[in-house]
């Protein structure tokens, strides 16, 4: 049953289309990675998913999860480090469902949150300013405020990237964790071996649909090599962009 | 010594306890906007803002001449008219919001010169550029302690919305619908408090109220609560003090109030202990020897 049903979506900024006329459906409870080239559209369609993009054409359709069921990583370089607030205080956004702007952060809320960074390694660091983490840690950070918002589709926006291998390890097992449980993942991913070994499901794009199914179909040579001189196409010559798909 | 210097001319002039009435309430209401301000990295914006709202008070002037109320208004309805206009311009053309709103507050501030010079004298022009803190009045006193209630009222409601809005827009923006609202709130906190300002200070020195405590607590803390606290004693301090020096020297009160400030900022640049600059170089020396 798909979860998040993309209909004719092309979604872009001040008109101009980044994905165009996707077609295709997210399965509830499904471990999907999108990949494609830089400039594809993937963070773009993430934005489409949460609503913090609306469609310039089709509609992104969620079936049987709230908008505030939706647990959303965005890329490191959109949060501004150098913000002087802790660890304690970035992971404690995670219960804004729960506590809203008004609500109190109480004993429970306080032990949730202590609970959520230890079961991502940051124990002993609760106090520490944003700004003096490293990516590794600040990811480990990220993922722990993902863990508090408890949510029923998880959006990670390449969440592997500048981390060492022990973190990504880790954070490899949360991601396997939530497919476990039932919720369904979605990730923007660039390291094809991880999207092999990990993910089950993978969406490809380049603008527009490359291919989407069972991972092992779609990252053949054959379709990468589209994908690219697809992204090459709209980056040199951008009247031509969607059309060599027709 | 001490009685003379900083009691006396307190205890026995009241224009000099209204002065400083009036400061305290500019530093409580206007300072913790000025930490976000600098936070969210738009310090140029509240200086920008601050020169805006000087054409609608000069509406306000040619009006009613130097009255509160229609000077008052006349100065919001003007900052928030620039704030939405430029905030218009740089979504539905190829400029940056720095460029559009530099564009509005140049042309505000010429605007707002040539109304007042029309209509009014040389002093009315200063009165309005540099303010009248040792001449408010109880009407202005009451204006500026309602802002800053208000103002510090609604930055307490709005204040996990607007940190989040600060450290993470694209999270806020995913998990509720207040980041306009958010917005909104703020640049109207932000022109309430600069025409709270520019009634003691004028239009020119209004924002350095707000700028200054803020960019000097930087270097002394780093979390939102010290650079709150710290901004409002840094701005209490400094108004204290550039009253005093106004007081026993015959300086205009105004700029001495900002100078203290910027000289405080200063020193807190030089040995703040967050980011200072002895702080931030004394640990490579040390790794040298």
């Amino acid at each position: 049953m798909g979860v998040v049903s993309f209909q004719n979506v092309t979604l872009g900024y001040d008109r101009l289309p980044a994905v165009q006329r996707l077609e295709t459906q997210i399965n509830e409870g499904s471990l999907t990675a999108i990949v494609g080239p830089n400039g594809a559209g993937k963070s773009t369609l993430l934005k489409g998913v949460t609503g913090l993009l609306s469609p310039i054409e089709g509609q992104v359709e969620l079936s049987g999860i709230a908008a505030d069921d939706i647990a959303y990583l965005p890329q490191q370089s959109d949060i501004d480090r150098s913000f002087p607030i802790t660890v304690m205080d970035l992971v404690a956004m995670g219960l804004w469902r729960e506590i809203g702007s008004f609500g109190w952060l109480g004993h429970a809320q306080r032990a949730k949150v202590s609970d959520a960074i230890a079961a991502v390694g940051l124990t002993g660091l609760e106090h520490r300013a944003i700004g003096s983490l490293s990516g590794g840690q600040m990811q480990r950070a990220l993922f722990a405020r993902l863990l508090l918002q408890d949510a029923k589709l998880v959006l990670l926006d390449e969440p592997f990237t500048a981390i060492d291998a022990r973190t990504m390890a880790d954070l490899l097992q949360i991601v396997r964790r939530w497919h476990d449980e039932g919720r369904t993942v979605v990730a923007v991913l660039h390291d094809y071996d991880t999207v092999k070994s990990h993910f089950p499901q993978t969406l490809m794009l380049a603008r527009e649909m490359v291919a989407h199914g069972a991972t092992h179909q779609v990252m053949t040579n054959e379709n990468q090599m589209r994908a690219r001189q697809m992204c090459e196409a709209c980056a040199t010559i951008p009247h031509t962009c969607g059309k060599s798909a027709a | 010594m001490i009685w003379d210097l900083v009691i006396e001319p307190f205890a026995n002039f009241g224009f000099m306890r209204r002065a400083l009435l009036g400061c305290v309430a500019i530093a409580v209401g206007a300072t913790p906007v000025g930490v976000f301000l600098m936070l969210r990295r738009m310090s140029l914006t509240g200086d920008a803002m601050a020169h805006a709202i000087l054409p609608g008070a000069a509406v306000g002037f040619l009006i009613s001449g130097l009255s509160l109320g229609a000077m008052t208004i006349g100065g919001l309805i003007a900052g928030m008219l620039v704030a939405l206009a430029s905030g218009f311009v740089s979504r539905m053309t190829a400029l940056k919001e720095d460029a559009s709103l530099a564009a509005f507050y140049l042309i505000s501030l010429a605007l707002g010169v040539l109304i007042v010079s029309t209509r009014g004298s040389n002093v009315d022009l200063m009165h309005v550029l540099f303010g009248t803190v040792l001449a408010l009045d109880n009407a202005a006193l009451i204006l500026l302690c309602s802002i800053a209630s208000l103002s510090i009222l609604t930055l307490a409601i709005l204040f996990r919305p607007l940190v989040l809005e600060c450290a993470d827009p694209q999270f806020l923006r995913s998990v509720s619908k207040l980041s306009a609202v958010t917005h909104l709130t703020f640049l109207c906190l932000v022109v309430m408090n600069l025409v709270a300002g520019f009634h003691a200070l004028g239009t020119l020195m209004a924002v350095g109220i707000m700028i200054l405590p803020a960019a000097a607590a930087r270097f002394w803390s780093a979390s939102i609560g010290g650079l709150l606290a710290i901004a409002m004693v840094v701005a209490i301090v400094s108004s204290i003090i550039g009253l005093l020096l106004s007081y026993h020297h015959s300086l205009p009160s105004g700029p001495a109030i900002i100078l203290v400030a910027g000289i405080v900022y200063s020193l807190s640049l030089i040995f703040g202990p967050v980011g200072g600059l002895i702080a931030q170089n004394l640990p490579r020396r040390r790794l040298e020897t």
